[in-house]
């Protein structure tokens, strides 16, 4: 642990706040802009104790974290958009046996190969679709250095508090920007351990839930006969392939996040706001300067920031909407975000978009004009 | 102080990006400013153009990346023909006077040129030359506080190297407190 102050890019931030979640496991195929959280973790590891593997490409990398979890480590892989495309087939298996662990997506420029050193936020409905099949899945953004140290824990928390794997989609500009990072002592950081079962073998069945919808964990070793499988399985993780079996496994992977979803979000200024500024990741600080510069001309606008964004905050943009006049949407790509706005705000209030294509931040100017004619 | 910008910019393998996290950890960790700190370079590990940029600040930065800066650091011919006419108008320039011929400048600049490398290759290494850069703009501008700048040097450089690095940023520093002093005689 390194506790103090320290100057950091946004990749080194989220790879101590890896290690300071307890991760021990961590399997990449490198890529631009997120090299640089492996690189240290495969650095740093050796004298903390745990692995680093360099995988053959995006596929290995993601199913290795999930071996590894099973065999009891804390586990993460960490990549940009290509590698991220790739991973999608083992983000749903990691969602259907409710493997814990953490996916980092560095956002760059795309489709494709698209632009590897400059940032974007375009993967965010791949993050909430990306794989086939209904799932739930949860996902931060993180919009400075330190909070990709602080959110990287929440990460790995929520990992083991739902059981599903949890994506931490920072951005080019984040990761490779550098500032002060304050890492606190061990003690203050809080840690969700795993949830490993009481019962024998024999009567532990590893998908049987309680009232949370989150079974507890064995691990590789331990004298357990368990069997994991990607096809829709019953309590002891047999196949049980028909629409009774489906039904009753898919509710519950659902509901555990559904019904207890996990909140996180930032406002600013909003008690008196007609216009809502909706942003995420680097995208939220430039808004932030454009709601400065609106409030210097007497606009009433305010600033909500989802931290998690995968659960959607829902219930609050519902709230939002009963009272402010408009929604004004900022975000690194063509639209995506913005739908779920336009959902929940239902036609009740407008909500405009303020599109970027990547490769660079938004200029405060521009979303500054979206507010003021929000505003009107 | 409110803001400041600053740029530098040179070729890859000049240090160029190690001179900008000495000034940013100065700032940020020592001097308790906030700090934000963006590079660029190209895909080449050497020779290839090479900048880092800094906002320097008594508040918290949003806007991470910057436009004119208020202060611009070029120690290659390329990085100061492209940088140059960004310059904020007013803005002070420092440059590698051996390595660099001056054009046309925004109205207003204040200059500071310095034998950075041939300063560096007296101190036995002309690898140092970035840092002997970073106590010449921190005798010039004051970005960071001496202390703090000495400090950042002592724990950015790699283990070993400390005292000929620091060496390098003490003759950095001397040349720029006299050059700042002559240029306030002028005035």
């Amino acid at each position: 642990m390194l506790t103090g102050a320290h100057f950091l890019d946004g990749d080194q931030a989220a790879c101590e706040g890896a290690l300071a979640a307890g991760a021990n496991f961590a399997a990449g195929y490198p890529i631009t802009p997120s090299t640089e959280v492996v690189e240290r973790f495969a650095a740093r590891i050796p004298t903390v104790g745990g692995t680093f593997l360099q995988m053959e490409d995006e596929l290995a990398s993601s199913i290795a974290i999930l071996g590894a979890a099973w065999g009891g480590a804390k586990a993460f892989t960490v990549t940009s958009g290509p590698g991220f495309s790739l991973m999608m087939e083992h983000l749903g298996y990691a969602a259907m046996t409710e493997t814990p662990c953490v996916l980092v997506d560095v956002q760059r420029g795309g489709p494709s190969t698209g632009l590897p050193t400059l940032p974007g936020q375009a993967d965010m409905m791949q993050a909430r679709w990306g794989s086939h099949g209904d799932y739930e899945i949860i996902a931060l953004c993180p919009n400075s250095p330190q909070e990709c140290f602080d959110l990287m824990i929440d990460a790995f928390n929520l990992a083991e508090r739902y059981r599903t794997p949890v994506l931490f989609m920072m951005d080019e500009c984040v990761g490779h920007m550098t500032e002060k990072v304050v890492i606190p002592s061990a003690e203050k950081i809080e840690i969700v351990p795993r949830r490993f079962t009481s019962l024998p073998p024999g009567e532990y069945k590893p998908f049987q839930a309680g009232e949370d919808g989150v079974p507890e964990m064995v691990k590789a070793g331990d004298g357990y006969r368990i069997h994991v499988t990607g096809l829709t399985h019953d309590e002891q993780g047999y196949p049980a392939m028909n629409w009774r079996g489906q039904e009753k496994l898919l509710r519950r992977l659902v509901d555990k996040v559904r019904k207890h979803p996990p909140v996180r979000y930032e406002e600013r200024d909003l008690e008196d706001a007609d216009v809502v500024v909706l942003a995420y990741g680097i995208t939220s600080r430039v808004a932030l300067r454009a709601l400065q510069m609106a409030r210097a001309e007497g606009i009433r606008a305010g600033l909500h920031r989802p931290i998690i964004v995968w659960p959607f905050p829902e219930k609050r943009i519902r709230e939002l909407a009963a009272k402010a006049k408009a929604f004004v949407v900022v975000e690194m790509n063509y639209g995506q975000i913005v739908h779920e706005v336009e959902r929940l705000a239902g036609g009740k209030v407008p909500v405009t978009l303020v599109p970027h294509a990547g490769g660079t931040v938004h200029e405060p100017e521009v979303i500054l004009k979206a507010i003021r004619e929000a505003a009107q | 102080m409110g803001s400041s910008e600053i740029r530098i910019a040179g070729f890859g393998g000049q240090g160029v990006i190690l001179a900008g996290m000495v000034i940013g950890k100065a700032a940020a960790i020592h001097d308790g400013k906030s700090v934000t700190l963006t590079q660029s370079f190209g895909p080449e590990a050497r020779g290839s153009a090479c900048s880092v940029q800094l906002i320097v600040s008594t508040e918290a930065i949003l806007y991470p990346y910057l436009s004119h800066p208020d202060i611009l650091v070029v120690m290659s011919q390329e990085a100061a023909a492209r940088f140059c006419p960004e310059l904020k108008p007013g803005g002070t320039l420092i440059y590698e006077q051996d390595l660099i011929q001056l054009g046309t400048l925004p109205p207003g600049v204040k200059k500071y040129g310095i034998s950075a490398t041939r300063l560096a290759e007296e101190l036995g290494r002309k690898l140092v030359l970035n840092m002997v850069m970073v106590g010449f703009v921190t005798a010039v501008t004051g970005l960071a506080t001496p202390e703090a700048a000495r400090k950042a040097v002592a724990d950015s450089v790699p283990r070993g190297t400390e005292t000929l690095n620091l060496a390098a940023f003490e003759k950095g520093f001397a040349y720029g407190q006299s050059q700042a002093a002559a240029l306030r005689q002028v005035a």
